[in-house]
């Protein structure tokens, strides 16, 4: 028993179709508690007063859109490697739901920089390497739109997936010695003394598995039809091959 | 010696099986002619043999750097001349051979002319004429007479009875008599069988068994 | 390979537009800017770095889908990708031919142009230096897009858009060089760094290209 056997599109399959519901109501469950916890059950912080609660979407989400792409790279690789088409269908289900991340880490963040450092936007290093993320994500799924050749197109994306991380990479550092920010350091970090309180720390921990199941959950859903999709097209195909 | 052999090829045409259970092995000094009607996959096998694109089942065996492919468009650059064109060619492929290529296809006169202003005959013969400057033995060519006139046609047939008889081989999909004594090689019953008949399986299908 | 680099240059001579577009190009967003944001010399100084690197980036974009369409039209492509030529090579070659043609130009016009900009003086070198170092870089991210797209009918408008993001660092460190040069500060670091982006795509990006064509051609 290997986990290559989850490559077998019948297989994955059957598992995820008795682990979607699942994962979704967990999903559900977490962000629910999390949310609901993180808005109404913590107090207002001295310098943020009640701005700070949207850190239980802003900060989870940015975290996720990081997230996606890396999948996106591993499971890129993964196709390139051992061909497995599961994994490439897998990527281009990712795509979408890590621009969504991007795009809600964004507002989110606007949304908090407009009380607090009085602007809806700052060319700050952090906002801009998410704007730079979500452009490589629209990249990356314009490609596959582009491509009318499903392994064609798998294996131009992972192309651009490889070489996107690696700019992406360097653009994050570049952005940061391009303009020092106002944008404040990371919020979670195991080794830090300056995190945030625990008071915030527990019900974002929540927020944050929330998202994880979230994510997975769509992904799961959206590579399931990829996979159908995929199946009826080369259905198609067989039928006129006659 | 076998210069070129293909085993139980299967070929895909965007995905979609096209040929399967294709054999045929070239020995030196023979030629072979492939024929069916169009869309049967004569252009897909040409570039599986060709190297351009992974076969779905079987295998393509020549040796190393013997095969030279022409293809539907001959590759000329319109703003070059007839002579630049082919040293291009020859300086690729390390060979010298542009002057005794265009005397063999009857392009000397046109040695300074621009490809831009050649007919469309000219320009096939100014094609075929880089499978001389390649130097290799292998010929795998696709249409190789389309818009050439009857005189060209015959030049051409000699240029490959030439290569042949100094130990090359040639594969051409043609409907055209080259004469030639090539065997001929009917793609027909070689079209790709539905799955339930025992068709090839795409990689996307063989997942779900 | 030597052939192919003679050849491309020849067919871009013979064609026209190679040095001259690129150019024009450029010329035209020097123009343009100061059109748009006014004539005060003192808010073109703080600009021209910038917009120097931009317009030489957005000249370069100009001509990318160049570089391997017309091959692939011809039928040049899969002639190239059986002969003996590896496609790793063919494509550095090809960038570098790109470079020669539309990069190279820039490099040496971009000093006019800061005139107009009115570029502070100690700037000019640092602008010269740093063009020359990263629009190698721009030749070959751009040639890795050019390839990514080569099969698509109306590829231009997408490779713009996967490139551009591809070129964000090279563009950062570039224009920080002429930014700090100008203004008689230390230019080390972000030099430094726009040579070993300009060295790793070098040295990486044909293979990926070489694959994406080969991937195209099937």
């Amino acid at each position: 028993m290997s986990i290559w056997e989850y490559a077998n599109p019948k297989k994955f399959m059957q598992t995820t179709g008795f682990l979607l519901p699942w994962v979704s109501g967990l999903a559900g469950l977490t962000l629910a508690v999390g949310l609901i916890w993180g808005y109404f059950f913590t107090p207002d912080a001295d310098k943020f007063a009640s701005t700070v609660k949207i850190i239980y979407l802003h900060v989870p989400a940015a975290m996720m859109a990081i997230s996606a792409w890396t999948m996106m790279l591993v499971t890129s690789l993964i196709w390139l490697i051992r061909r497995h088409h599961v994994s490439a269908l897998a990527a281009k289900a990712a795509a979408p739901v890590g621009l969504v991340f991007t795009v809600i880490g964004l507002v989110t963040g606007a949304i908090w920089g407009q009380p607090m450092w009085g602007t809806w936007w700052a060319w700050d290093p952090r906002l801009t390497a998410f704007l730079i993320l979500a452009l490589f994500y629209l990249g990356y799924i314009a490609l596959w739109a582009a491509v009318e050749n499903p392994d064609t197109a798998a294996d131009l994306t992972s192309v651009l997936a490889i070489v996107g991380s690696v700019f992406a990479f360097l653009s994050r550092y570049a952005v940061l010695f391009w303009n020092q920010g106002l944008h404040q350091g990371a919020s979670l970090s195991l080794d830090k003394e300056e995190n945030v309180a625990d008071v915030y720390w527990f019900p974002l921990l929540v927020c944050i598995t929330g998202f994880v199941l979230l994510f997975v959950a769509l992904v799961l859903a959206r590579t399931r039809t990829e996979i159908r999709a995929r199946r009826l097209q080369a259905l198609i195909a067989r039928e006129r091959v006659a | 010696m076998t210069l070129l052999s293909v085993q139980d090829l299967a070929v895909a045409r965007a995905g979609v099986p096209v040929l399967q259970g294709v054999g045929f092995a070239l020995e030196p000094g023979r030629a072979l002619v492939l024929r069916g009607p169009n869309g049967i996959g004569k252009t897909t096998l040409l570039r599986t043999v060709a190297g351009l694109q992974p076969p779905l089942a079987g295998h393509v065996e020549a040796a190393p750097d013997s095969v030279t492919y022409a293809a539907h468009s001959d590759g000329v650059k319109s703003t070059l001349t007839v002579a630049e064109n082919l040293t291009f060619w020859a300086q690729v492929f390390g060979t010298d051979a542009v002057a005794t290529a265009m005397a063999r296809m009857n392009l000397r006169d046109l040695a300074d002319r621009r490809a831009a202003n050649l007919s469309a005959g000219q320009k096939r013969r100014l094609g075929l004429a880089r499978l001389l400057v390649s130097g290799r033995a292998v010929w795998v060519m696709d249409e190789p007479t389309a818009s050439l006139d009857v005189d060209s046609v015959q030049l051409f047939g000699a240029v490959v009875r030439d290569l042949l008889a100094a130990g090359g081989a040639a594969l051409i999909a043609t409907h055209i008599d080259l004469g030639l004594e090539a065997e001929v090689l009917d793609l027909t019953p070689f079209k790709a069988r539905k799955v339930s008949q025992g068709g090839v399986r795409s990689a996307f299908d063989e997942a779900f068994t | 390979m030597i052939a192919l680099l003679i050849r491309d240059l020849r067919l871009a001579i013979r064609a026209g537009g190679g040095f001259g577009l690129g150019l024009a190009f450029f010329l035209l967003v020097a123009v343009i800017v100061p059109l748009g944001v006014g004539p005060e010399p003192a808010t073109l100084a703080k600009i021209a770095p910038g917009i120097l690197w931009v317009g030489a980036l957005l000249s370069c974009l100009l001509s990318l889908d160049r570089i391997f369409a017309l091959d692939f039209e011809d039928g040049s492509l899969d002639l190239l990708a059986t002969s003996p030529v590896p496609m790793e090579g063919a494509v550095a070659v090809k960038a570098l031919a790109h470079w020669l043609v539309t990069g190279l130009p820039l490099v040496l016009a971009a000093p006019v142009l800061g005139v107009l900009l009115n570029l502070p003086v100690q700037g000019y070198l640092w602008l010269v230096i740093s063009l020359a170092l990263g629009t190698p870089a721009l030749s070959i991210i751009g040639a890795f897009g050019a390839a990514l797209t080569v099969g698509l009918k109306r590829g231009g408008l997408l490779m713009s858009l996967l490139v551009l993001p591809l070129y964000m660092p090279t563009l950062i460190f570039g224009a920080e060089v002429v930014k700090r040069g100008a203004a008689g500060m230390a230019v080390g670091t972000p030099l430094a760094l726009l040579a070993a982006i300009t060295a790793g795509a070098l040295a990486l990006l044909p293979f990926a290209a070489a694959a994406a064509i080969r991937v195209n051609l099937r």
